[in-house]
């Protein structure tokens, strides 16, 4: 963890120094550009870029959760019981469809541009995390159960203040891979032209600019890794409060 | 909520519910040509009336049949009447719908099909998950299923579906797709099996090696795909101009060799993680039944530690599969091939049924793939019977 503290900071600083001040960059990327052509994409800025594309994820991301958590306390009630075999299976077939497929699939049902992204990061988000709240919410320790109903919690108290927050590690979790698949779709996404980064790399595919292929990669490569280590060492943080509770 | 009681399935009574929904939403759609937005028609407006109430009543049948929850094989024959009526359907409305619409009109399964498809499929999932079948019954029922769907596609039966159309206009580029898609998604597994699978083994036995190399790899994994296959262009185009002889094996900045090596970094993780996982799974007490009939760590690795994680190892082979499948989509967007080209083209040309010609099969392949690796899963998974 040694290693984080000077790296993490260090990738932040160069993360923002790429998206705001991307001129500075020039040199650098300069020999990977054609003969004469441009170094630095600057048709769109960067940053609103940037904010479309983490906008998009954070949209889908919290209505996924939102959703996801809501149906699997449903499906984890005795009335909803019937349904878990059923979303057993929905979740391990639908995690096999790829999220490239997902996302064109959308196209022919929505047309061009973010809605069909939104739908498909959405859809395609509500898996993971389905799939972890039911797993946290069916296997929390019975002891603690049987204590909440034993100091008269009602079926509600005991879901707001003993299942969910023992639940949340497991869930974040979930969340945290939802998130990972969802940045890494919105770049495609661009192909369905919406507005992300992922439209940098495809400007360099298409017009054969490595220097552009390189810089959106970066940015859209970082950004991935750090908001996957800021999720990371916000599931260790709860993970590490609640062990504490208990113990 | 309501107690649908101990005789009726609740999911069933969804899906009969969502099912007959579906039925008034449009049932297929026909277009002047390949490129226009085409025109919906309902179901009952397919074809001649006797044609359509039979496959109307047949799909409503079979979602009738999915509703009592007694008979888990009466649900599963209702999925299967059900999925033959949508069949019947479009074998009937496409010919009729094309009767005179012009040279170049296509018709298409549209919104209501699609959704009747799904609740149907997932009727036929609910059953199967109430039957519980073993292994050998899953792989038998998967082959029925393809061969039916090979059979159907063979037959001719649907093609004058717009999607066939597109494929028949492109059948030899079709087939190269497949090729290259299969052997990007078998062929950067083979790889990552290579390098992975001693490094899992090596991680196992340290675990300062293991500390290392974990963390690593899982951020290598959450750079978005395109940006790792565009990452892979200056490096790879540098090593094609460098060093000598690699253009010569066709290695270059864009192409198949990037794709690969990428699908490769993003399959170690899976691999290496559940090798390290699978080899720690040996229950201690087994550990040491070997270690006191004097096996040497290599023999205890090979007889003791392999066989009992070998369901956790190959697990981690079905997510790199399953992954592949569809990472190798983009592919398609570097010049990797695969059938992401017909993806991204479909994108480009607004063609929606040449953005199914590539969609379509990878969905199908990466289900294909899952379900084929779940069974391997359980056939290597030891039973009480075999380990007293």
């Amino acid at each position: 963890m040694r290693i984080g503290t000077v790296l993490r900071p260090a990738l932040v600083l160069l993360l923002l120094a790429l998206v705001l001040r991307p001129a500075w960059f020039t040199p650098v990327f300069a020999p990977f550009a054609p003969q004469g052509g441009p170094v630095i994409y600057d048709r769109v800025s960067l940053l609103s870029l940037s904010l479309s594309h983490l906008g998009l994820v954070a949209a889908a991301s919290a209505a996924a959760t939102l959703i996801a958590v809501t149906l699997a306390i449903l499906v984890t009630r005795p009335a909803g019981a019937a349904f878990r075999p059923l979303s057993r299976t929905i979740t391990n077939m639908g995690q096999t469809f790829p999220p490239v497929a997902v996302l064109a699939l959308a196209v022919p049902a929505l047309g061009f541009g973010a809605g069909p992204t939104l739908v498909a990061l959405f859809l395609y988000g509500l898996l993971p995390i389905f799939e972890n709240a039911i797993a946290a919410l069916s296997t929390l320790p019975p002891a603690t159960m049987e204590a909440a109903r034993g100091i008269g919690l009602n079926r509600w108290q005991r879901l707001v203040r003993v299942e969910l927050p023992l639940a949340l590690p497991v869930i974040l979790t979930g969340i945290r891979l939802s998130v990972v698949i969802a940045l890494g779709t919105a770049t495609i996404g661009s192909t369905v032209a919406a507005r992300t980064l992922g439209e940098v790399i495809i400007a360099g595919l298409l017009t054969n600019n490595t220097a552009y292929v390189l810089q959106g990669g970066l940015i859209v490569g970082l950004f991935a890794v750090l908001i996957y280590d800021a999720l990371v060492q916000l599931e260790v943080r709860l993970a590490r409060r609640i062990g504490a509770q208990s113990s | 909520m309501t107690q649908p009681g101990r005789f009726v399935s609740a999911p069933g009574l969804l899906f009969a519910a969502l099912g007959l929904g579906a039925l008034l939403a449009p049932f297929m759609t026909i277009s002047a040509n390949r490129i226009v937005e085409g025109q919906g028609v309902k179901v009952w407006s397919l074809a001649g009336a006797g044609e359509t109430l039979v496959g109307i009543v047949a799909v409503t049948v079979g979602l009738a049949l999915g509703v009592p929850r007694v008979w888990p094989r009466l649900r599963l024959g209702g999925a299967i009447l059900g999925l033959a009526g949508l069949l019947w359907l479009l074998m009937q409305g496409a010919p009729a719908l094309l009767d005179g619409a012009g040279e170049y009109a296509r018709v298409s399964p549209a919104i209501g099909f699609w959704c009747l498809f799904t609740v149907l499929m997932l009727l036929m999932a609910d059953a199967l998950a109430d039957l519980t079948p073993g292994p050998f019954a899953r792989a038998g029922l998967l082959t029925a299923v393809l061969s039916a769907l090979a059979l159907v596609l063979w037959s001719g039966a649907l093609a004058d579906l717009s999607v066939l159309q597109e494929f028949a206009s492109r059948k030899n580029g079709f087939l190269d797709a497949a090729l290259r898609h299969l052997g990007l998604a078998f062929g950067s597994l083979a790889a990552a099996a290579v390098i992975g699978f001693p490094l899992g083994v090596l991680c196992h036995g340290r675990a300062d090696l293991r500390g290392m190399t974990l963390p690593v790899l899982s951020f290598l994994q959450t750079i978005p795909s395109l940006a790792m296959f565009g990452l892979m262009i200056p490096i790879f185009s540098w090593v094609g101009e460098t060093v000598p002889g690699a253009q010569a094996i066709g290695i270059a900045g864009i192409g198949f060799a990037p794709a690969f090596v990428a699908l490769v970094l993003y399959s170690l993780l899976p691999v290496v993680g559940n090798t390290v996982a699978g080899l720690a799974s040996a229950p201690p007490a087994a550990i040491e039944a070997a270690r006191g009939m004097g096996m040497t760590p290599g023999q205890r690795l090979v007889r003791v530690e392999l066989p009992l994680g070998l369901p956790i190892i190959l697990t981690g082979v079905r997510i790199v599969l399953v992954q592949n499948i569809g990472l190798a989509v983009i592919a398609g967007l570097i010049g990797g091939g695969g059938f992401g080209t017909f993806v991204f083209q479909g994108l480009n040309q607004t063609a929606t049924d040449l953005i199914l010609l590539g969609a379509l099969p990878t969905v199908v392949l990466a289900l294909v793939a899952a379900i084929v690796m779940d069974i391997l899963v359980d056939l290597v998974r030891p039973t009480p019977e075999t380990t007293p």
